[in-house]
């Protein structure tokens, strides 16, 4: 299989001149296999977004390069733009008007003929199970809904590549899961996807790729199973009144310190949770409280970077990037 | 060029349809001026020596200002597409986006007609009577759209420019502030020397004078109606031309 999305050594700053914060994107690699969901795993702050916007050509890059289906995201933009469609952080569909004006209005800007607008609307509106609300203004419509049609909204002229920025970020569980299944049906249709996420359950539930995003790199790239194989499906977290405690008892269990926080990766089995609780009761030091949990993107990048991710909060609240 | 109309029109729709359902716009845009209408007839009405009635002096104003008031909206209309992701999926698009602009500019045309209709319509019911052949109002009524055209497209700029809701609605006091400092509501003549200065040279004095001249037979007392014409013209197409340029500009400039 081809790449249909390539990233090659991009590099993004929003410094000023004399300004000494570090770039955005420093030198960041990708490739998007055609036909497949590619996650892009990443705290807040460490670039996913000016990704997502470099690759849909909003932004150009300083330095390096990048394709979708051949096509330089600078020199051949509009080329680039008739066959992608990108889904922001933010949902981009207008409250005042209805689910059904929405998708028309964007069918027409996409330059659908005239006449198969009215059925694509329809169609996309009864597969997203929308066509119940169509003709309601959209302003009093649930998140999980507005996110739906705003996925439906790029789906019109079936891209070849889907942008999606957070699409579940700000959901609840079952919009979540609701927002899963579309997306599998648009991959099943034979559109790639390019999907950002803070969430490692919606990375292993979608992709077939991930790649670690930190600080404007590309710091871990593999299938969620080899992920997963480094971090485990859950944890046994052991919390220790000190660190110092935590330090002694985090080589016993093969696994690091996380200041007086020991997680060492498990299947979840009652054998092995055993097993390593009676390795822990046997080196004398007693935790404050452990349970078994489900790996965080915090476990994930410290299983894999040996640091927790670093979270920018330089954006001021309320404003999303 | 076929896609740039087509997407020009849909801007258009769009534009019309955010307009006639956005409530408190819609009532800013029509009771004010009519209260405000109210408020100069009879509240100053009976201190001003205007030469007529002063309704029939003052309603091209107040059509003025409520065309102020018109812009205000269409800025915050602006400022809130580009800041809430519209735009950007507008331009991974291969549509013209800029285009997002004239569909507000052209909703606000429409609106102003609308607010124009009804301030005239409560105007006369309170006394005001023009002396105008159906041709005589058809121009000024094309008078008053092209100064709303102006007026819309340094709107549209604001909004382009500014980066937040507060900064665009901050506009209306600036465009409230022009029709105050001009002869749409007291004879320029009786302003001090240093503002009449100016108010003899912004674009609101000859426009009002043009309207007002050819509705009500000119018995305000300008002195050169073919000059206030052309001048007014010149006025609102120059500055028309002038904030469109800039608000693309600044459209395709900001990232
Ligand atoms: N237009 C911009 N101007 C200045 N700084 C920006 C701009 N866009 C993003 N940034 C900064 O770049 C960093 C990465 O942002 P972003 O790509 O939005 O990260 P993510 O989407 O992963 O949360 C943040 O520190 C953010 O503040
Ligand atoms: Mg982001």
């Amino acid at each position: 299989m081809a790449a249909i999305v390539t990233a090659e050594g991009l590099h993004k700053s929003f410094a000023r001149r004399g300004s000494m914060s570090p770039p955005v994107l420093d030198k960041l690699d990708l490739e998007l296999e055609e036909g497949s969901v590619l996650a892009l795993l990443g705290p807040n702050g460490a670039g996913k977004t000016t990704t997502v916007r470099i690759l849909s050509t909003l932004l150009r890059p300083d330095a390096g390069r990048a394709t979708v289906a051949g096509f330089d995201v600078v020199r051949d933009a509009r080329r680039v733009r008739e066959i992608i469609s990108l889904t922001g952080q933010q949902v981009a569909v207008d409250d005042k008007l209805s689910g059904t004006e929405n998708l028309t209005m964007m069918g027409h800007l996409a330059h659908l003929p005239r006449r198969v607008v009215r059925g694509r609307v329809a169609e996309l509106l009864t597969a997203f199970d929308l066509a119940d609300a169509a003709h309601r203004q959209v302003g009093t419509w649930s998140g999980g809904m507005r996110r739906r049609l705003d996925l439906a909204a790029g789906l019109l002229t079936r891209p070849r590549v889907m942008f999606l920025d957070e699409p579940t970020t700000g959901l609840d569980p079952r919009s979540r899961q609701a927002l899963w299944d579309v997306v599998r049906g648009v991959v099943e249709q034979g559109t790639s996807v390019f999907l950002t996420t803070q969430y490692l359950e919606e990375a292993d539930r979608l992709a077939q790729r991930v790649a670690l995003v930190d600080g404007g790199r590309v710091v871990a790239e593999g299938t969620p199973a080899q992920l997963k194989r480094e971090v485990g499906d859950a944890g046994v977290e052991l919390t220790f009144a000190s660190a110092s405690d935590a330090g002694q008892v985090a080589p016993a269990v093969a696994a690091t310190a996380d200041g007086a926080r020991v997680r060492v990766p498990t299947d979840g089995s009652v054998a092995h949770v055993r097993s390593v609780l009676s390795v822990v009761e046997a080196t004398g030091v007693t935790p404050d409280h452990w349970e078994v949990r489900a790996p965080t993107l915090d476990d994930v990048f410290l299983a894999l970077t040996g640091h927790v991710g670093q979270e920018h909060s330089a954006r001021p609240a309320g404003v999303a990037a | 060029m076929t896609y740039l109309l087509r997407d020009v029109s849909t801007m258009t729709v769009r534009g019309l349809r955010l307009v006639s359902r956005d409530l408190d716009a819609m009532i800013t845009a029509v009771v004010l001026p009519v209260i405000i209408l109210l408020m100069f007839v009879l509240v100053f009405g009976g201190a001003m020596d205007t030469g007529t009635g002063y309704i029939n002096y003052v309603t091209p104003g107040v059509i003025l200002l409520a065309a102020g008031f018109g812009a205000a909206s269409t800025a915050a209309a602006v400022e809130h597409d580009m800041s809430s992701g519209m735009v950007e999926r507008l331009r991974s698009m291969p549509v013209t986006a800029w285009t997002v602009l004239s569909g507000h500019v052209a909703a606000s045309l429409v609106k102003n007609l609308v607010t124009t209709a009804i301030v005239f319509g409560v105007s006369i019911l309170m006394g005001f009577r023009p002396e105008a052949s159906a041709l005589e109002w058809l121009a000024a009524v094309g008078m008053i759209l092209l100064f709303v055209g102006w007026i819309t497209w340094l709107a549209a700029l604001v909004g382009v420019l500014v980066r937040s809701p507060e900064a665009a609605g901050g506009f209306s006091f600036f465009v409230m502030f022009l029709p105050y400092v001009s002869s749409a509501f007291v004879p320029v003549d009786t302003l001090p020397g240093w503002l009449r200065g100016f108010a003899e040279h912004q674009p609101v004095t000859p426009v009002i004078e043009t309207v007002r001249g050819l509705l009500a037979g000119d018995a305000a007392g300008g002195a050169d109606p073919v000059g206030a014409a052309v001048l007014a013209v010149v006025w609102c197409l120059g500055l028309g031309l002038l904030f469109a340029v800039a608000a693309g500009l600044a459209f395709r400039a900001r990232r």
